[in-house]
C-alpha cells in the first residue's frame, strides 16, 4: 500500500464500491418499508386470529386449514368461488392482447382523421373503472339495458339479467373489462408498430409474402416486446380486478362474482369483516398466485437481457 | 368532580351564573338548570353527514356550546358509510370524547375491546328513566355503553290509491295478506317491490317473518346462535316466505337493484308495497307520491301465539373510554337525550323520525305518528335492532347472502341453511 493511499480518506478509497449502494439505499429503504415488511406482517397475521382491535390469538395454520379443508371441515366455498373466478379472469382477460393488436392494425394507417379515431379508441383506458363500471351494469339491466332488449331480438333470455345469474355475472364483468383493456394493449401495440422496421417489411413483400404469413412471421416478431408488456399489464389487471366487481355487483348475487381480491377486502376491511387473520392468509395465498407470474416475468426479462448481451 | 373543575368554577364565578343565567332562558329545562360550568375541549365525531342529520348535527353543537361558553366543541363530520370502517382507527390512538354508532350486537367490538365507556352511572340517574324503551338495545353484559338520539320503525308501506282501485284494506293476518296479494297479482300488480343488491334489505323480510313465525324470543336467540339454522322451527319461517315467492309476489330480477333502485316500481304502481325503514318515505315522497296515495302498516300476524315484536333500528351516542373530557362528555349524552332537544331534532324539518325520550313530543306526520302508535303500544313481543345489528358481523354477512339466494332460488333452501348452521358453529361453538 503506497502512502498515498494512506492518506486518502475512508470514503475515497472505498468510493467506487460504496457509491451504488448510496444511491440503491432510498429505494430500497422505501422498497423494504411499503413492500417487504408489509408481505411479512401479512404472513405473521395470517397466523392470528384477530379483530384488528383486541389481542391476536396465535392459532398457527387453523386459517389456513380452514381455507383450503384440510382435516375433517370442507373447503371454504367462497374461496373456491373466489379461486376459479380468478382463474376465468385471467383467461379470458388475455383476449384483450389479441383484440387490441387487431384494432392497433386497423388503426395504423394514414387516413384524414386518423388521430381522431384513434384516441376514439383510447378513450375507455382513459375514464374511471367505476364509471366503466357503472356503464356496463346499466347496460346489463334486466328489461331495460340496451343488452337485454339487443338478445331479445334473437328470442333469448337470461333469468335475472346478466349481472343477476350467477352463471353469468362473472363474464359479463369480464366482458366490461375488457373495454378499457383492450383499448390499453391496441396503444401499447400502436407504438409497437412505429418501431416496425420498413425495410424488413420490404424485403418481405419482394419475398411475396403477404396478408397472414407478412403478420405471422414478420410483423409480430418485431411486436415481441410490445406483447410482452401487453401480457404483463393484463394479467396484472386480470387479479387487481377489484373495482368493476365491487361496483358492478358487489360479489353478488350470491356471492358468486367473488375473486380473491375481493373476498380478501371482504374478510379483513369491509363493514361485515375485521377477520384480519383469515383476510391475511387470503392475501397470502394471492401472494403466491401473483408469485408464480412475477418470477416468469423476471426470469422471461432476464433472458432477454442475456440474449441482448 | 376534579381539583380543575374547581380552580375554573373559582376564576369564572360570574361567568358561570352567567351560563347558568343563559340556560334558564334558553330552554328553561330543568336537565339544563344545573348546568355547571364545563371548560376545556371537547371533541365529537358523527357521522351524521348526509344534508339533514348534518344540520341538526351542527345545530346541537352550536345550542350545547351557547349553554357552555367555556367549553371549546370541536365538531369533525365522517362520511357516514366511511365511518363503518374508520371507528376503528378513530377509536385506537387520541380518541374523540363522543362518537356516533349503532345499538345492540354491533357495539359488540368496541366493547370488548374496552374502547367505549361504561356509562351506567348516567342510565341510573332519574332522567333516563325516560329512555328505557331503549335500554335494553344500549345494554351489553349488564352495562349500558351509550345513548340513543333517534330511531324509526320499520313496516309495509303501500299505495293506497291502488289498494282503494281493487277494494283493498290493510291485513292484519296473513291470510289477508296473501289474499290482497292475489287480487294485485291477478290484475297485473307485484305486490312488493325489493332492491336486494345489497343483501340487507332482505334481512328485513326474515326479521318480520320469523319473528312473526316463532316470536321475539325465539328469534333472538338464533341472532345469538343458540339455535341451529338447520331446526324445524326455522324452516317453518322459510316455509311462510317461500308462499309468498311461489305466487311470484315480489318484483323479478331484484337482486341486480339497490333499495332506491327498486323504488320507481312502486312509484310507477308496478308494485304495491315496499317492506321498509321510515327513512323511505322521503324518497317516496320526493319521487312524486302524495299523502293520499301512501300509507302504511304493521307487518300482519302470522302466528296469533306470538306477540308483533318490530324492527325500530337505534343510531347513538358513545364515550370513547380515551375520552380527555369525560364531564363534558356525559353533559352533551344528557343533552341530546333530554325531551326538548329530542322534539327538535326528530322533527319533520330536522331528521323527522322517532324520538327516544317517551317525554318528548311526535312531529305531525302521520307516518312518525302511526309508528310511535305502533313502537309504544303494540310491539309487545320486543323491539329488533335489524338482521345486520342483531346478528354478529360474520353470521349477518353469510346469512344475508343466503336469504338473497333463497329469494331467487327458494329450491337451494336445505343447501342455504347447511352452510349458514356450518358457519354458526365455527363462530359460536
Amino acid at each position: 500500500m503506497s502512502s498515498a493511499d494512506t492518506n486518502r480518506s475512508w470514503y475515497k478509497r472505498n468510493e467506487i464500491a460504496i457509491t451504488p449502494w448510496l444511491f440503491l439505499l432510498p429505494a430500497m429503504l422505501f422498497f423494504a418499508v411499503y413492500v417487504i415488511i408489509p408481505i411479512g406482517q401479512s404472513f405473521w397475521i395470517s397466523l392470528h386470529e384477530w379483530d384488528g382491535l383486541g389481542d391476536k390469538t396465535w392459532v398457527g395454520t387453523a386459517n389456513y386449514e380452514r381455507l383450503l379443508g384440510i382435516g375433517d371441515q370442507n373447503i371454504d366455498r367462497k374461496f373456491e368461488v373466489s379461486f376459479w373466478n380468478n382463474l376465468r379472469w385471467l383467461v379470458l382477460y388475455l383476449l384483450a392482447i389479441p383484440a387490441g393488436l387487431f384494432i392497433a392494425l386497423f388503426l395504423n394507417q394514414t387516413v384524414t382523421g386518423i388521430r381522431l379515431y384513434k384516441s376514439l379508441f383510447f378513450f375507455p383506458f382513459v375514464i374511471s373503472q367505476v364509471v366503466v363500471g357503472l356503464v356496463f351494469s346499466w347496460f346489463y339491466l334486466p328489461n331495460d339495458g340496451l343488452f337485454d332488449v339487443i338478445i331479445g331480438w334473437f328470442g333469448l333470455d337470461i333469468r335475472g339479467g346478466v349481472l343477476g345469474n350467477p352463471n353469468t355475472a362473472t363474464y359479463g364483468i369480464i366482458a366490461a373489462g375488457l373495454w378499457p383493456q383492450t383499448a390499453y394493449c391496441m396503444i401499447l401495440y400502436l407504438t409497437g408498430l412505429n418501431a416496425v422496421d420498413p425495410e424488413q417489411v420490404e424485403a418481405a413483400r419482394l419475398d411475396g409474402a403477404k396478408g397472414r404469413k407478412m403478420l405471422w412471421y414478420v410483423i409480430l416478431p418485431q411486436l415481441k416486446p410490445a406483447t410482452f408488456i401487453a401480457f404483463v399489464v393484463t394479467i396484472i389487471g386480470a387479479l387487481r380486478s377489484f373495482d368493476l366487481i365491487s361496483v358492478m355487483t358487489n360479489g353478488g348475487p350470491f356471492g358468486s362474482t367473488r375473486v380473491l381480491s375481493f373476498y380478501m377486502f371482504e374478510e379483513s376491511l369491509s363493514e361485515f369483516g375485521f377477520r384480519m387473520g383469515y383476510g391475511a392468509a387470503i392475501a397470502v395465498v394471492l401472494f403466491f398466485i401473483m408469485l408464480g407470474f412475477i418470477v416468469y416475468f423476471l426470469w422471461s426479462m432476464y433472458q432477454d437481457d442475456k440474449g441482448a448481451r | 368532580m376534579t381539583e380543575a373543575y374547581w380552580e375554573d368554577t373559582m376564576h369564572s364565578i360570574l361567568k358561570t351564573s352567567l351560563a347558568a343565567l343563559v340556560a334558564f332562558g334558553a330552554t328553561a329545562s330543568t336537565a339544563m338548570a344545573d348546568a355547571h360550568s364545563l371548560s376545556g375541549e371537547l371533541r365529537i365525531t358523527s357521522d351524521m353527514s348526509n344534508p339533514a342529520p348534518r344540520a341538526v348535527m351542527e345545530g346541537l353543537v352550536e345550542d350545547f356550546g351557547a349553554l357552555h361558553p367555556e367549553l371549546e366543541i370541536d365538531l369533525t363530520i365522517v362520511d357516514r358509510e366511511a365511518w363503518k370502517t374508520q371507528i376503528r382507527n378513530a377509536l385506537g390512538a387520541n380518541p374523540p370524547d363522543v362518537v356516533n354508532w349503532y345499538a345492540a350486537n354491533r357495539m359488540r367490538p368496541y366493547v370488548d375491546a374496552g374502547l367505549f365507556a361504561d356509562i351506567s352511572d348516567l342510565w341510573a340517574e332519574p332522567e333516563f328513566e325516560a329512555l328505557a324503551s331503549t335500554k335494553g338495545a344500549m345494554t351489553l353484559d349488564d352495562k349500558q355503553w351509550g345513548v340513543p338520539y333517534t330511531y324509526y320503525q320499520w313496516g309495509v308501506y303501500y299505495r293506497k290509491d291502488i289498494f282503494d282501485q281493487y277494494g283493498l284494506s290493510e291485513p292484519t293476518t296473513w291470510e289477508e295478506e296473501m289474499a290482497n296479494c292475489q287480487t294485485l297479482l291477478d290484475n297485473g300488480v307485484k305486490c312488493y317491490t325489493i332492491g336486494t343488491k345489497f343483501l340487507w334489505t332482505a334481512g328485513g323480510w326474515f326479521d318480520y317473518i320469523n319473528s312473526r313465525t316463532n316470536g321475539y324470543d325465539f328469534h333472538i336467540a338464533l341472532a345469538r346462535g343458540e339455535i341451529e339454522w338447520t331446526d324445524d322451527r326455522v324452516r317453518q319461517t322459510f316455509a311462510n316466505w317461500r308462499q309468498l315467492i311461489d305466487m311470484g309476489a315480489f318484483i323479478e330480477d331484484h337482486q341486480n337493484y339497490s333499495w332506491q333502485e327498486a323504488l320507481p316500481f312502486m312509484l310507477n304502481g308496478e308494485a304495491a308495497s315496499y317492506l321498509m325503514g321510515n327513512f323511505a318515505v322521503a324518497a317516496m315522497r320526493d319521487g312524486g307520491l302524495t299523502d293520499d296515495q301512501l300509507d302504511f302498516y304493521q307487518f300482519p300476524v302470522i302466528n296469533a301465539s306470538v306477540d308483533y315484536a318490530e324492527d325500530a333500528p337505534t343510531d347513538t351516542f358513545h364515550i370513547a373510554s380515551g375520552a380527555q373530557n369525560m364531564d363534558a362528555a356525559k353533559e352533551f349524552l344528557r343533552f341530546v337525550t333530554s325531551a326538548e332537544v329530542q322534539t327538535e331534532i326528530n322533527g319533520g324539518g330536522a331528521l323527522g323520525q322517532l324520538p327516544v325520550n317517551a317525554n318528548a313530543s311526535i312531529d305531525d306526520d302521520k307516518f312518525l305518528e302511526q309508528g310511535f302508535e305502533m313502537l309504544s303500544s303494540n310491539a309487545n313481543g320486543g323491539i329488533m335492532q335489524f338482521f345486520d345489528r342483531d346478528f354478529s358481523a360474520e353470521m349477518a354477512s353469510v346469512g344475508m347472502e343466503g336469504l338473497q339466494e333463497f329469494m331467487v332460488f327458494p329450491d337451494s333452501l336445505d343447501d342455504i341453511l347447511a352452510r349458514l348452521e356450518e358457519t354458526r358453529q365455527r363462530i359460536y361453538e
